[in-house]
């Protein structure tokens, strides 16, 4: 055919449709924002009866945690996350997901090498690269307090 | 006696006829615009399986013998069966028809199973090697999403260009010319790439694969697209069938208005949103074996090239960075012998 793989790739881009961002980003921005809000909830409530701000800030990642993973078990999470993208993905709550949907999902391959193996299919990266570029962070930090 | 003639077309002379068809589908398909044409709707997607591997296998082994119940036949009267699916050693088909000791060729052609399979099929009969033989292929939407994508649960958006894959089976049995839908002559296809590597856009990846095969048939067999009733596309969805479109007016072959895609059809694009539309290896096939065959043994469809198109997309080669390769085959049906 007449048609290189560059002129291909042009007329592809040109018939493909874009994410509707007018749509996505603010319905992000409004449910992601709600999640913190309810965490910022949370955290007072805690606090108010009595938690000291650790404890309290802890007991909230927790509690949020656990919705999150309920909610994937109900097959609701990801129905809120049709709308809400990054909003839904970005807090805590996506990471609870990230575990819990693969645990689900690879249940039916056996308990060790299905949901045991397949956990961290998807919070695996996540857990590599955040604890390696902690290190690195804390690498420089320190090679700064040195001077 | 098949001829062969031009590049990679089979003239089948004798007009081996597809005796008998069945399509199963599951429930989101069920609620569809073909619905009505459907031979069972499963409400349930697990059909009551402990897995979706085996609800697969199943509807498969459901379809055929569907078929083989339409035809008043029995699974021994089934010279060879052709059979593939999407999963990793096309395990569908394998566990799916274990149990009906038919001789069994087992393909892959991602997407376009449906059309190789036929196309085997047909030549078998045509050359006398079988009496009967038979076609079958399926996907789910469940077993597909674990394989190549996420967990059903994990909460991610799907890009407007991604396609949804079918929960469903099709099933076709050739045999000597009796009546119509005949197959009147198939057109291999060739590994077509343009260097597509969205795994989110599989239209896109397949649709020089259907460009090259359809202007190669009809250059073959010196026909024009006006010579068709339909050209029908097996899922390149909404972006990939526009992109056929041009692709083939840039080669000054116009089939604008005899187009058709399978996977524009299955589905209500914008209530049921499957974005670009339906694929996977059960929407050709569900969409020939119960709409299409049916128009054209009715005669409200007489001269058909069916079209099913597959992309090699392997999440090893992916991930490594390879390009997308797409195929299609071709399958010519008629409602009459000869024309």
């Amino acid at each position: 055919m007449k048609i290189t793989p560059n002129e291909y790739n042009e007329m592809t881009k040109k018939a493909s449709p874009g994410t509707k961002s007018y749509k996505t980003i603010p319905m992000a921005f409004l449910i992601g924002g709600l999640i913190c809000m309810a965490g910022e909830g949370l955290l007072n409530l805690y606090q108010y009866m009595g938690m000291s701000k650790d404890a309290a800030g802890a007991v909230t990642s927790i509690t949020l945690i656990f919705v999150a993973a309920l909610l994937t078990g109900l097959d609701l999470y990801n129905t809120i996350a049709k709308y809400a993208g990054a909003g839904t993905l970005v807090p805590i709550t996506g990471f609870s997901n990230g575990v819990v949907s693969p645990a689900l999902e690879f249940k039916s391959e056996g308990y060790v090498l299905g949901l045991g193996a397949k956990l961290f299919v998807i919070a695996g990266p996540v857990i590599v690269y955040g604890i390696s570029a902690s290190i690195i962070y804390g690498i420089i930090l320190y090679l700064f307090k040195l001077y | 006696m098949s001829q062969k003639i031009g590049r990679s077309t089979l003239l089948l002379n004798s007009y081996p006829s597809v005796k008998a068809f069945a399509a199963i589908v599951g429930k989101k398909e069920g609620e569809g615009p073909l619905a009505r044409h459907f031979d069972v709707i499963f409400d349930d997607t697990t059909l009551g399986e402990e897995t979706w591997e085996k609800a697969e296998s199943r509807m498969q082994r459901e379809a055929v013998i569907k078929a083989l119940e339409k035809a008043k036949s029995a699974s021994t009267e089934i010279d060879f069966i052709f059979a593939g699916d999407l999963l990793n050693q096309c395990i569908s088909s394998h566990y799916g028809l274990r149990d009906l000791n038919i001789p069994f060729y087992g393909l892959y052609g991602a997407c376009s199973t449906m059309a190789e399979g036929l196309s085997l099929a047909s030549i078998f009969v045509d050359n006398g090697l079988a009496k009967h033989a038979m076609a079958v292929t399926s996907s789910h939407f469940c077993s597909a999403e674990r394989q190549f994508r996420l967990p059903l649960e994990y909460g991610g958006q799907r890009p407007p260009t991604s396609q949804w894959t079918a929960t469903a089976a099709g099933a076709a049995m050739v045999a000597e010319s009796a009546g119509p839908p005949y197959v009147k002559a198939t057109c291999a296809g060739t590994i077509t790439d343009l260097g597509i590597k969205d795994i989110n856009n599989m239209g896109a990846a397949m649709a020089p694969a259907a460009a090259h095969t359809i202007k190669t048939y009809l250059y073959d067999s010196h026909t024009a697209p006006q010579d068709y009733d339909l050209i029908i596309t097996g899922d390149l969805g909404m972006i990939g069938s526009d992109l056929l479109i041009d692709l083939l007016k840039r080669e000054g072959i116009d089939i604008s208005k005899v187009h058709n895609d399978c996977g524009k059809l299955l589905y209500d694009l914008e209530a049921q949103d499957v974005h670009a539309g339906g694929s996977g290896a059960g929407c050709s096939a569900s969409v020939l074996c119960s709409y299409l065959l049916t128009r054209i043994q009715e005669g409200a469809l007489q001269n058909v090239l069916f079209v099913a198109t597959g992309a090699l997309m392997s999440t090893t080669s992916f991930q490594q960075g390879e390009t997308i390769p797409g195929i299609a085959h071709l399958v010519h049906l008629t409602y009459q012998k000869g024309n």
